[in-house]
């Protein structure tokens, strides 16, 4: 099993990767009234294949001034680090690399490891642009790590459990649920998207659109670019970086995008599950989830978590071409006086309530 | 810092909205990228009344129509031209280069009914210079040089942007030429005969010829040079010489490279003289 989920997740990452490269490019000329990519193949299909084709013949330019070994060695260490996050995510039923009972914090942990990637990366290069990323990178990573914590513990108070496969099993069909957190309304059996966290218990609204924001601030997307910032610092942390190693840095960039994606999905949006309820005769849930055990249920889970990730990662391209980037001292400003005080106010309103609906 | 803070608590809801109204904006944006723009010309009515959708023109395979009064590429209809050199005079960045041959007889009218009686045997136009200014179409009295819509003529070779418009082939120019300076020799003979002696004739000829070339030559192609244009005003007169012109079609195109150019001359210089002081 874990060598099938090894090597599933990286296909899946590659893929995506391929994948969601081209549509982000598209989504940008869209939003900006262009075409985007249209001559390699139909559509401009195979753009990022090219793309990839051209990263991988690019010369492997080391710095001379650079320390080598933290040089060498950092891609590998943000990739693996990310890479080793998915460990912990089910792809569906079952299927999961490592069945951990401490899934979140297993993966939070090791993908914070992260940051150190990254200092290598800039202090490595010995190049000022690429160290004034790195350094941007850190503060911003390790201080929405403090709201982007609170906001799985506010999750985790009301499922009570660490483990994603537990997570997604307890929104699906006839799960306990309640509608909008009121224990006397049980709507168990009408499943779909009354069976998500966030509309069984709806404190986890904002705690999903505050996961949203600072897990776009951990992935160093845009509005929250300023450690890349192309405009001030050429390319941020990974300046001097070309060929194969960008090539993992820009995928380790992606896969995190993904990762987030997926997380939300599990914490928030009913995993795997169908969204369509149950509405008396017309049992929408049940004709789109498949017979349990079943093969077609392997492929309705798949159908469905690919679904929901790609719409999280679309809403996450969407906001890069919508916002500019912030500055460093709003950024600090977002963090630390408004997110952090909003992320303990939703920890303790998710435990009183989860305290009053076991009362 | 605490007044901002201030102004950052105070416009919370504020900033909320319109962070929303970009979300929306973008996503309409998005969605209308279903549409794309007609290609229509600057002409159309309803040009500015598309509001929504791609803009992109995706060039090599569509391309928005030229008004008709575009002004691009020029062109010369030769059957016009009287070779005043207005043009190449007007021209700010002298890029027509003409070299004009007198006819002994008059060649034909012009559409609008002027007389031509010169020959071009250059006449070229580097367009890679060429500012676009259309002065010279303001300036040329038979209106034969035209601006047209054509503007998508980007060479590999830069040597390929000179337009070549002669009527004359080198071969057609050396003939004309001689007939020319063989006429006016004639004529001037006729004029000493009775009063000179040997000498005199070809003496008058060497005057009398700078006379006649040199003002079209020295404005058009010697300006901007400041010390030698002496020297190459003589250059001038005699490069489109008899011996040395048919070699000479191709290189108006070298004439970047300063280096090619310098040694050139000094050999038509030689030829030239020998030649002028033959005849
Ligand atoms: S358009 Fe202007 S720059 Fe071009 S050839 Fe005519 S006068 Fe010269
Ligand atoms: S101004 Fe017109 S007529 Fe005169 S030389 Fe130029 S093109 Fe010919």
């Amino acid at each position: 099993m874990f060598v099938w989920a090894f090597l599933l997740t990286l296909t899946v990452i590659l893929l995506y990767a391929v994948v969601v490269v081209y549509a982000e490019r598209k989504a940008a000329a869209f939003v900006q009234d262009r075409l985007g990519p249209l001559e390699v193949g139909p559509k401009g299909l195979l753009q990022t294949v090219a793309d990839l084709l051209k990263l991988l013949q690019k010369e492997d330019i080391i710095p001379n001034a650079s320390d080598k070994i933290l040089f060498r060695l950092a891609p590998w260490l943000i990739f693996i680090a990310i890479f080793c996050g998915f460990i912990a995510l089910p792809w569906a039923p079952g299927l999961v690399g490592s069945d951990l009972p401490s899934g979140i914090f297993m993966i939070f942990a090791v993908v914070s490891l992260d940051v150190i990637g990254l200092f290598m990366v800039g202090w490595g290069a010995n190049n000022k642009y690429a160290l004034f990323g790195a350094v941007r990178s850190i503060a911003q990573i390790i201080s929405y790590e403090i709201p982007l914590g609170l906001c799985l513990l506010a999750v985790v108070t009301f499922t009570g459990t660490l483990n994603l496969q537990e997570i997604a099993a307890q929104q699906a069909l006839h799960s306990t649920s309640y509608l909008f957190g009121i224990p006397a309304v049980d709507v168990s059996h009408w499943g779909g998207i009354f069976a998500w966290n966030i509309i069984r218990f709806p404190v986890l609204i904002p705690v999903a659109i505050l996961f949203f924001i600072t897990t776009l601030a951990e992935c160093n997307r845009a509005p929250f670019d300023i450690p890349e910032a192309e405009s001030e610092l050429v390319a941020g942390f990974h300046t001097e970086y070309s060929g194969f190693r960008f090539g993992m840095l820009f995928l380790s960039e992606y896969a995190m995008m993904l990762l987030v994606a997926l997380l939300l999905v599990f914490l928030f949006l009913g995993a795997w599950h169908s969204p369509l309820p149950n509405i008396a005769a017309i049992a929408l849930c049940d004709w789109t989830s498949g017979a349990v055990g079943h093969w077609s249920a392997i492929a309705w889970s798949v159908f469905w978590l690919g679904i929901k990730t790609m719409t999280v990662v679309f809403w996450q391209i969407m906001l890069r071409w919508t916002f500019p980037r912030l500055r460093v001292d709003q950024l600090m400003h977002l963090c630390w006086k408004l997110f952090l005080p909003l992320s303990m106010l939703l920890v303790l309103t998710s435990a009183v309530w989860k305290w009053f609906l076991i009362a | 810092m605490a007044v901002k803070n201030s102004t950052y608590r105070t416009h919370f809801f504020t900033i909320i909205g319109s962070l929303l109204g970009a979300v929306l904006l973008a996503w309409k944006h998005f969605r209308s990228a279903i549409h794309r723009k007609k290609i229509m010309s600057i002409d159309d009515t309803s040009y500015f009344h598309q509001k929504d959708g791609v803009v992109t023109t995706l060039y090599p395979y569509e391309s928005i129509p030229v008004p008709d009064n575009g002004r691009y590429r020029l062109h010369n209809e030769m059957e016009d031209c009287i070779v005043c050199d207005l043009c190449a005079k007007i021209c700010p960045v002298d890029c027509i280069a003409i070299d004009p041959i007198k006819s002994t007889v008059e060649i034909g009218k012009t559409s609008d009914g002027s007389t031509r009686r010169i020959y071009a045997a250059t006449f070229d136009i580097d367009m890679a210079k060429c500012c676009y200014c259309g002065l010279c179409t303001t300036v040329c009295p038979t209106e034969s040089l035209t601006m047209t819509k054509a503007y998508d003529y980007s060479e590999f070779d830069i040597r390929n942007m000179v337009y070549h418009f002669a009527d004359l082939s080198p071969e057609e120019s050396v003939v004309k030429r001689k007939e020319w300076d063989e006429a006016q020799a004639a004529k001037l003979a006729a004029k000493a005969a009775p009063v000179a002696t040997e000498e005199k004739p070809s003496a008058v000829a060497d005057g009398e010829q700078p006379v006649a070339k040199p003002k079209p030559f020295i404005p058009k192609a010697m300006p901007p040079k400041v010390a030698i244009p002496v020297k190459k005003a003589d250059d001038a007169n005699v490069t489109p010489s008899a011996e040395s012109k048919p070699e000479e079609t191709p290189k108006p195109k070298v004439s970047i490279p300063p280096k090619i150019k310098i040694p050139l001359p000094k050999k038509k210089d030689d030829d030239a003289t020998k030649g002028e002081t033959t005849e």
